[in-house]
C-alpha cells in the first residue's frame, strides 16, 4: 500500500448509473416453482427512470430486499429488453438466507432493488451451428432456463438441443409444466433425481448418468453446466471424457459477489474476480481453480 | 433385438476390452430375454446367477426398507449392465431389481461365466476391465449423492452466496 488515493478502476459492466445504486423494480408476478422456491416477474420503473441494461442469459443481478440486504441473483428467463433496457426480468431464487427468504415472500406489488447487469453471460449464440448440451443441478437449472429459451427462440441456428436435469427430489424438480413443453418443442429432456419417492417414474441416480445414454456428439457440442461446483467439476470432467472440449464446456461458477463489478474483490477466485470475469467461464480456465482448497 | 448376441455384444461399449475371440466366449453364455414393466427380475438376497447387459427399456435396483416400501436407489437404461453380485462370494444379490419399462437385455449365466474366467485368466481379466469402470463409476456417484448437493443450506448448514440464485 502506498497510501494515494486511487480511484476505483472503469466500470466493465452496466453504465456507471446503475453500477451501485440499486433501481427499484415492482413484483409483477410470483409463481411458487417448489416448496422453497420462486420465480418472481419483475417490471422495470417508469419515465422518467430507465430501467436497468438489458440482461443477458447468465448475467446476473444484485437484488436488493429494503432493510435486509442484497443477494446476487441469475436471471432465468429472457425478459423484456425493448430499447437495451430491461423492463421485465424474471428470478428464480429459493429462500435459504435471511435476503433470499425475504425475497421469496415479496408479494406482488411489492417494490425491490436491482443493480446489474453483472458478469458473463453464456454467450448461447456461439453455439450456432453446434449441438447445445444443457446440464443442471439443483437450482442451477435457473440460471440455465434462458440458454433453452434463446435456443429454442432461434432454433434453426442450433443442432440438437439436450437437457440434462438432475434434483434432489421429484419435488425439487424446477419448471415441470415447461419441461413438458420444452419436450414437445423438440428438447431432448432427461431428469434424474436423488431421492425418488413414490409415484416417480423417471430415474434415479446421479445428473452424470444421463450424459452417456444422450448419445452426444463431442465434436460438434458446446455444453452448458450449472449447479453445485462439485456437481459441475463431474458433470465437466464426463463430458470432457466423452471428447467435448473444455473450452467448449462452461460452467457458472458460485462466489461471494458483493460490488458485482470488480471493486471489491469478494468473489475473488485466484485471478478472476468472478462478478466481472464471471460468473460464466469456460471449464479450461476455471477447471483448476475449481480444485484448489483455499479458493 | 436382431442380429447375434456376438454381433450386439460387439456394439456396446461395455465390452470394449473384450477381444472378439473373448466376446465370442462371452456370447456363447447369453441369450436375449425380455421383461414386462413391472417384472421383477430378482430380489435381494437371491442367488446371483445371472447378469443383463440391457438393450432396451428400463431398470431399477429397489431395496426393501420397513415401512417404507420398495425404496428405488438407482435406475438403469440401454447400455449398462445390470448386476455383479455374481462376481464374488457369496452370490447373493445386495439389491432386488424390477423391469420399470418394458425391457430387452442379454442374459448372461453367471456359473458359467466365472467358469471361464477361472480357466482363462486373460479373458477373466477382460471381463475385470470391463466391470472395474462400472463399479468404481456409481460408487462414485454414490458417494456424490451422499453429500446430498442439492439440499438447501438449512439442511447443511452451509451459506449460500453465489449467482445460482440460492
Amino acid at each position: 500500500m502506498t497510501g494515494q488515493q486511487t480511484a476505483p478502476p472503469a466500470l466493465t459492466g452496466p453504465a456507471e448509473e446503475t453500477a451501485a445504486v440499486p433501481r427499484f423494480y415492482r413484483v409483477a408476478s410470483r409463481r411458487e416453482d417448489t416448496a422453497d422456491t420462486v420465480t418472481l416477474e419483475l417490471t422495470g420503473p417508469a419515465h422518467p427512470v430507465e430501467p436497468v441494461p438489458a440482461f443477458a442469459p447468465g448475467q446476473f443481478a444484485m437484488l436488493t430486499a429494503f432493510g435486509v440486504g442484497e443477494v446476487p441473483i441469475s436471471v432465468s428467463g429472457l425478459g423484456d429488453s425493448d430499447g437495451g433496457r430491461a423492463r421485465r426480468l424474471e428470478h428464480t431464487l429459493r429462500a435459504v438466507g435471511a435476503v433470499t427468504r425475504a425475497l421469496h415472500a415479496a408479494p406482488p406489488g411489492s417494490l425491490i432493488g436491482v443493480r446489474g447487469p453483472f458478469g458473463t453471460g453464456w454467450d448461447v449464440a456461439s453455439a450456432a451451428g453446434r449441438d447445445i448440451v444443457i446440464v443442471a443441478g439443483g437450482i442451477g437449472l435457473a440460471p440455465l432456463r434462458p440458454v433453452v429459451l434463446s435456443a429454442l427462440a432461434d432454433r434453426s441456428r442450433y443442432g440438437r438441443i439436450v437437457l440434462l436435469a438432475g434434483a434432489r427430489t421429484p419435488g425439487d424438480l424446477l419448471y415441470g409444466d415447461e419441461l413438458e413443453r420444452w419436450r414437445r418443442d423438440g428438447v431432448e429432456v432427461a431428469v434424474t433425481v436423488d431421492r425418488a419417492g413414490r409415484g416417480w417414474r423417471g430415474q434415479v441416480g446421479l445428473v452424470t448418468a444421463l450424459i452417456e445414454p444422450a448419445g452426444l456428439a463431442p465434436g460438434n457440442s458446446v455444453a452448458f453446466v450449472c449447479g453445485p461446483d462439485i456437481m459441475m467439476r463431474f458433470t465437466a470432467d464426463a463430458l470432457a471424457a466423452r471428447g467435448i472440449p473444455t473450452s467448449r464446456i462452461r460452467v457458472s461458477l458460485e462466489r461471494n459477489m458483493r460490488c458485482g463489478v470488480g471493486w471489491c474483490g469478494h468473489c475473488q477466485l485466484g485471478p478472476l474476480l468472478v462478478c466481472r470475469d464471471g460468473p460464466v467461464v469456460s471449464y479450461d480456465r476455471a477447471a483448476a481453480l475449481m480444485r484448489v482448497r483455499e479458493l | 433385438m436382431t442380429g447375434t448376441v456376438a454381433a450386439r455384444l460387439s456394439a456396446q461399449p461395455f465390452f470394449a476390452a473384450l477381444t472378439d475371440s473373448q466376446r465370442e466366449a462371452l456370447a456363447a453364455d447369453g441369450t436375449t430375454v425380455t421383461f414386462a414393466a413391472g417384472e421383477r427380475l430378482f430380489d435381494e438376497g437371491g442367488v446371483a446367477d445371472m447378469f443383463w447387459l440391457i438393450e432396451q427399456g428400463g431398470t431399477a435396483l429397489d431395496m426393501r426398507v420397513p415401512g417404507r416400501g420398495d425404496q428405488i436407489v438407482e435406475t438403469l437404461g440401454p447400455g449398462t449392465v445390470l448386476g455383479w453380485s455374481w462376481l464374488h462370494p457369496p452370490y447373493r444379490w445386495q439389491f432386488g431389481a424390477v423391469a420399470r419399462l418394458a425391457t430387452t437385455a442379454i442374459a448372461f449365466d453367471a456359473a458359467s461365466v466365472r467358469r471361464r474366467c477361472d480357466a482363462d485368466p486373460a479373458f477373466g481379466y477382460a471381463m475385470l476391465r470391463a466391470f472395474t469402470p462400472v463399479i468404481t463409476e456409481r460408487l462414485q456417484a454414490t458417494r456424490l449423492r451422499l453429500l446430498d448437493l442439492y439440499a438447501a443450506p438449512s439442511q447443511l448448514s452451509r451459506a449460500g452466496t453465489g449467482p445460482v440464485n440460492a
